[in-house]
């Protein structure tokens, strides 16, 4: 993490100023969705864009999630870099096979000859009561397929320096946005800059556990560590920031320092990232831990509507205080 | 394609060179899958193969009124677009085969057979799913000026799938260089597609305004005529089409598919074989007109048989991929 710098924007704009950068740096990128051009999509990501790049780059497409990302991909293969817009991480579903089938395996079966410079940016995130078509967070999915790449970025600096090198990459890349976080502001230099997947970052150190936290559930596990340090416990928190490729060893070497840690992940939690982090902490610092790894996902139930059912699916950092208090013998 | 002879027929005149070419490419499909299938039987093959004995004028008509540089994708049932559009007969058996030096290094197989030197974006295992792929190099061609056509290869059996209308309805709104050529081999899988598909099968295109032909795909003189128009009319800007070809499927759905009486009857299979046959139909052609004779064409069919044995034998000899190589290329 650089030192912060005067300039703090928000997500939103962090996303908007790494596409802008990219389109300008380089001619073959463009941006295809369903109401990405004039609307700027229903969260307002995209505002602006089509004025500076015009109605070629950042194109308006009908609601065929997988007829756009079939279509990107084939421009991908054929010497374009498009990114494509899934205005809700529940459509992904729709796209499953131009990602899974196609575009992550042209690569491979095609004795590396062929390969897909592609994007798919989404969304993730429940509490915005949108229902439980519009609230899901499927990042694992995407996670769990090989010749895929997967970014759940935290805050502004790392949206911006993710997406760039997301842009860069010559892989296709999921790249989920908590749409809770368009608003969060951080500080974000002016300069050029991309950060590497597989690299992650520690958040904020501590010695007494280990939060490993993705997406906007590193915000939760920050205010738990506010929350944990009034009753003089240390946590660390340390974000993937890709889910795939995942810095197995850095995630290993908290846990090893702390002895203790705990996965959050918005995503369902049967079967979902916290087991499959909590797997590589438990195998690489067996022994070093001084309690089983826990973890903490969004509830196995469909999202709910009613917001006080909802609140009950997503974790929150009362749960997370109180699974690090319970885990570090002060409960 | 070299033009040298030309002959005059009652039609039009001919470019003898260009129907000697195309007859070699059409005899070059059918002994290849001949000698896939007995790969096959003699258990040299791994896997399976679909063969696409019978169809063989769809692929050799379309791939005549392309450029190298144009762009295909195929189908499960794929040898026959990739050899139409270039691909080698002895690397194509070496990906048959899982050797190393096959088209895709061995990773691909019989269903993935991909090459770019020939514009070959891959043949596709899922049914109608390489729609998109097909559409966005005809977006790539369009935005890059490179004047390229994209032609998207799929059976009547895609048109239950829903990306091949997401596609077609993209293509026709941007107007770009796609044809969709749908084979229609009347059965998908095991299954005759009045069975699977409603109304008429160019209505599905027609729908979203796109030009549709209809056109008898045992006679590769009529599919290259309008792939050709269809081809340069894309060319030139003037938006995708889509060509319906009616054919047939000689053997089963893949290698295995023996006894198809429960689905298909003898008689049915042997009138396509003795009368709609492509390469009887071209040949009979060929000699009635004058064009060439029998001896001619006898040769041609030894030339093509020499070098399917020698590509055989060439991918029987060569060497698997190293087991280090199997986590290779999963990224670029």
């Amino acid at each position: 993490m650089p030192e912060p710098i005067g300039r703090e924007i928000t997500f939103a704009q962090a996303i908007r100023e790494a596409l802008a950068e990219e389109m300008r740096r380089d001619p073959r990128v463009f941006i295809l969705g369903e109401d990405v051009a004039e609307a700027g999509t229903p969260f307002k990501v995209l505002t602006g864009l089509v004025e500076e790049f015009g109605k070629d780059r950042v194109i308006d497409t009908p609601i065929s999630e997988a007829g756009i990302t079939g279509l990107a991909l084939g421009a991908a293969m054929t010497g374009l870099r498009p990114v494509v817009d899934i205005m809700f991480g529940d459509f992904i579903t729709l796209t499953a096979d131009q990602m899974v089938n196609q575009a992550a395996k042209i690569h491979y079966m095609s004795g590396g000859k062929w390969s897909a410079p592609m994007v798919l940016r989404t969304t993730l995130g429940a509490s915005r009561r949108s229902g439980a078509q519009h609230s899901q967070s499927l990042h694992v999915w995407f996670s769990h397929i090989p010749g895929l790449q997967v970014v759940v970025p935290s805050t502004p600096y790392d949206a911006k320096g993710l997406l760039k090198t997301a842009i860069r990459d010559d892989n296709p890349v999921a790249f989920f946005e908590d749409k809770m976080m368009y608003r969060l502001k951080g500080p974000v230099p002016e300069e050029d800059y991309t950060i590497p997947f597989g690299v992650a970052d520690i958040k904020r150190t501590g010695s007494d556990v280990t939060l490993v936290a993705t997406s906007s559930m590193v915000q939760v596990a920050l205010e738990a560590a506010n929350m944990l340090e009034a009753i003089g416990l240390q946590a660390e928190v340390i974000d993937p920031r890709t889910t795939s490729p995942l810095d197995e060893q850095a995630l290993i070497e908290s846990a090893k320092k702390t002895s203790r840690a705990i996965v959050i992940d918005e995503g369902y939690r049967r079967y979902g990232v916290t087991a499959e982090i909590a797997s590589v902490i438990a195998d690489g610092a067996f022994y070093y831990l001084d309690a089983p790894v826990k973890r903490i996902g969004a509830m196995d139930v469909p999202i709910p509507f009613s917001p006080p059912l909802e609140d009950a699916t997503v974790p929150n950092e009362r749960m997370v205080f109180e699974m690090a208090k319970t885990l570090c013998g002060k409960a | 394609m070299t033009k040298t002879t030309k002959k005059t027929t009652r039609e039009s005149p001919v470019d003898v060179e260009q129907w000697l070419h195309v007859y070699q490419q059409v005899v070059k499909i059918r002994e290849f899958e001949e000698k896939a299938n007995e790969l096959y039987i003699n258990a040299l093959m791994p896997g399976l193969a679909h063969l696409y004995i019978g169809e063989e004028a769809v692929a050799v008509g379309v791939c005549e009124a392309l450029r190298r540089d144009d762009y295909i994708t195929s189908t499960h049932r794929g040898h026959g677009h990739c050899l139409a559009k270039g691909a080698a007969v002895d690397r194509m058996f070496a990906e048959l085969l899982g050797k190393e030096a096959g088209y895709c290094r061995g990773k691909g197989g019989s269903m993935h057979i991909a090459d770019p030197q020939s514009g070959n974006l891959g043949a596709n295992a899922i049914v109608g799913g390489s729609a998109g792929i097909a559409t966005g190099a005809a977006f790539s061609a369009k935005r890059l000026g490179q004047g390229q056509v994209a032609v998207c290869f799929f059976g009547e059996g895609a048109l239950g799938q829903g990306l091949l209308y997401e596609e077609m309805n993209l293509a026709q709104l941007w107007l770009l260089p796609v044809v969709f050529v749908c084979e229609n081999n009347f059965y998908n899988e095991y299954t005759h597609y009045r069975e699977t598909t409603a109304g008429e099968l160019t209505a599905r295109a027609q729908a979203f305004g796109i030009l549709t032909e209809e056109v008898d795909g045992q006679d590769v003189r009529v599919v290259y005529a309008t792939a050709e128009r269809l081809i340069e009319r894309a060319r030139r800007g003037e938006g995708p089409a889509f060509l319906l070809c009616n054919t047939y499927r000689y053997r089963g759905h893949h290698v295995g598919d023996i006894d198809r009486a429960y689905y298909r009857s003898k008689q049915e299979e042997q009138e396509w074989v003795t009368a709609r046959d492509p390469l009887k139909i071209l040949s009979e052609w060929l000699t009635e007109e004058g064009l060439t004779d029998q001896a001619v064409l006898d040769s041609i069919r030894t030339e093509v048989k020499t070098q399917i044995e020698a590509g055989v034998k060439f991918a029987l000899e060569a060497p698997y991929p190293a087991v280090s190589e199997v986590d290779e290329d999963v990224y670029a």
